[in-house]
């Protein structure tokens, strides 16, 4: 029985397991859950992940929700090579720091700026606050300061020559204001820089194809929510 | 130059990481840093951790920052026992699994009640409403239940039979309200009874070494706070009181 990975392309954490998955050859099933159709509320999702939330694994009977336990567990099952999660102490570390720093800081104030810009004008039906998205782009604005201060700084990538799980996970997120239409990496040469070299080493077309629904987010304005979901957004997004 | 742990105790991850070090006996120089004195924005800090947050780690050359980074580095460094991180593959993914959750779950929701109660008034001297307690203690139920049911379940510990990080990273931040009067484990005997064997299981004099100071907090309701310190920190104080 093949490991079996459920997904939303439209999420960040999907997005690396996706690409990591792919990069490395791990085979695996696609278990698709559209999250626009509520399909991770299920009663079913839910014995996969009782969290409710995707990404989730299932291998054999052994269940696994949160992307970084689930990257580092494939990485680990299928000895994938060295520069993902290097063995070396001091780099291992790095990925390590990044890995937990970016779930209040890059993560959250780009799924802000998503949330603002796109979830909410879908739950509640009326165009999103520019004063609110201007708040959230201001918060991401810090993180990305501080991500190219202590995080990047001029190296290639975050633990130095060579990709990691670090850059993949911060490159997903990245991309999910630019799929809003906020254009993070305009007016930032070093960042551009990275993401482009985070391209090559993954793969331009496997980087494409990951993106490709969440570039094209604008399909998304004219989603009609079922009437559940709706409920359990309006929940959520509560200020 | 021996390890050094920059530190303050009223800080559940530096909580952790002075557990872990000291009940692996592992030699290292505790650099106090005071949060309330500002210690944290002074220059000098800033070259070992440009984030200005504590905990931090100095090792020769090498800093660290981030409570889990360092755990895990001290881990491997020392070789510590296996139970802690443990080496079984599932096992060890349990451990990622909470350590990851716990970011944006227990430990963005456990920390507030201080704030309400405590920080806010002795920083702008409003007290807020009970209703903003509430709420706060609200959220925090949610990720208990969540705790609870999925990470927890009828196991002695989050791992199975023997305590591990996860056990230890989610202990230190359930404290924090403790300190203020909130008793989250009243009424929670399955939480009640893991924290008995979490505190067991770490030493209970180690434990209360590491809780002393938050568990006296309200002593320090009367401490001068560093001007500098206030203005750091007024636009979080504002989003709060929103």
């Amino acid at each position: 029985m093949v490991v079996e990975l459920f997904l939303d392309l439209r999420s960040q954490p999907c997005r690396a397991l996706f690409i990591f998955a792919k990069k490395n050859n791990i085979p695996f099933e696609f278990k698709h859950v559209e999250l626009l159709k509520g399909q991770h509320l299920s009663e079913e999702f839910g014995k996969v992940n009782v969290l409710k939330k995707v990404p989730a694994l299932k291998d054999g009977a052994f269940t696994l929700a949160e992307s970084t336990a689930i990257l580092l567990y494939l990485s680990r099952k299928f000895n994938t090579p060295d520069h993902w999660y290097p063995s070396d102490l001091q780099k291992r570390a790095r990925v390590d720091e990044y890995l937990s720093w970016q779930h209040t800081t890059i993560r959250e104030k780009g799924c802000k700026i998503f949330i603002t810009k796109v979830l909410v004008p879908l739950v509640v039906g009326q165009p999103f606050s520019p004063e609110k998205l201007e708040e959230a782009v201001e918060e991401l604005n810090s993180a990305l300061k501080q991500f190219e201060e202590k995080f990047l700084q001029d190296k290639p990538f975050i633990v130095g020559n060579e990709i990691s799980l670090a850059d993949l996970v911060a490159i997903v997120e990245l991309m999910q204001p630019v799929g809003c239409g906020c254009d993070i990496f305009e007016n930032r040469p070093k960042l551009v820089e990275w993401r482009s070299r985070v391209e090559e080493a993954v793969g331009k077309e496997l980087f494409q194809q990951a993106h490709e629904i969440m570039l094209n987010v604008k399909n998304m304005s004219t989603t009609q929510l079922p009437p559940e979901l709706r409920e359990h957004l309006k929940q959520l997004l509560k200020p | 130059m021996g390890l050094e742990l920059y530190l303050d105790l009223l800080s559940q991850p530096c909580r952790a990481v002075y557990i872990f070090a000291k009940k692996n006996n592992i030699p290292f120089e505790f650099k106090h840093v005071e949060l309330f004195k500002g210690q944290q924005y002074r220059e000098e800090f800033g070259k070992v951790n440009i984030l200005k947050k504590v905990p931090a780690l100095k090792d020769g050359v090498f800093t660290l920052a981030e409570s889990t980074a360092i755990l895990l580095y001290l881990s491997r460094k020392y070789n510590t026992p296996d139970h802690w991180y443990p080496s079984d593959t599932q096992k060890r993914a349990r451990v990622d699994e909470y350590l990851s959750w716990h970011h944006t779950n227990i430990r963005s929701n456990a920390g507030k009640a201080l704030w309400i109660k405590v920080l806010i008034p002795l920083f702008t001297g409003q007290t807020l409403p009970p209703e903003k307690l509430q709420e706060v203690m609200d959220e925090l139920a949610i990720s208990l239940k969540q705790f609870e049911e999925k990470f927890l379940q009828d196991k002695p510990f989050i791992v199975g039979s023997e305590i591990s990080l996860a056990d230890l990273m989610a202990i230190v931040e359930l404290m924090q309200p403790i300190g203020v009067g909130c008793d989250i484990f009243e009424d929670r005997p399955k939480l009640s009874e893991w924290r008995n064997r979490v505190e067991e299981a770490v030493g209970k004099e180690l434990f209360q070494e590491a809780h002393e100071l938050i568990l006296n907090i309200k002593e320090l309701s009367n401490i001068q706070i560093d001007p500098q310190l206030k203005e750091h920190l007024a636009p979080v104080l504002r989003k709060m009181m929103k």
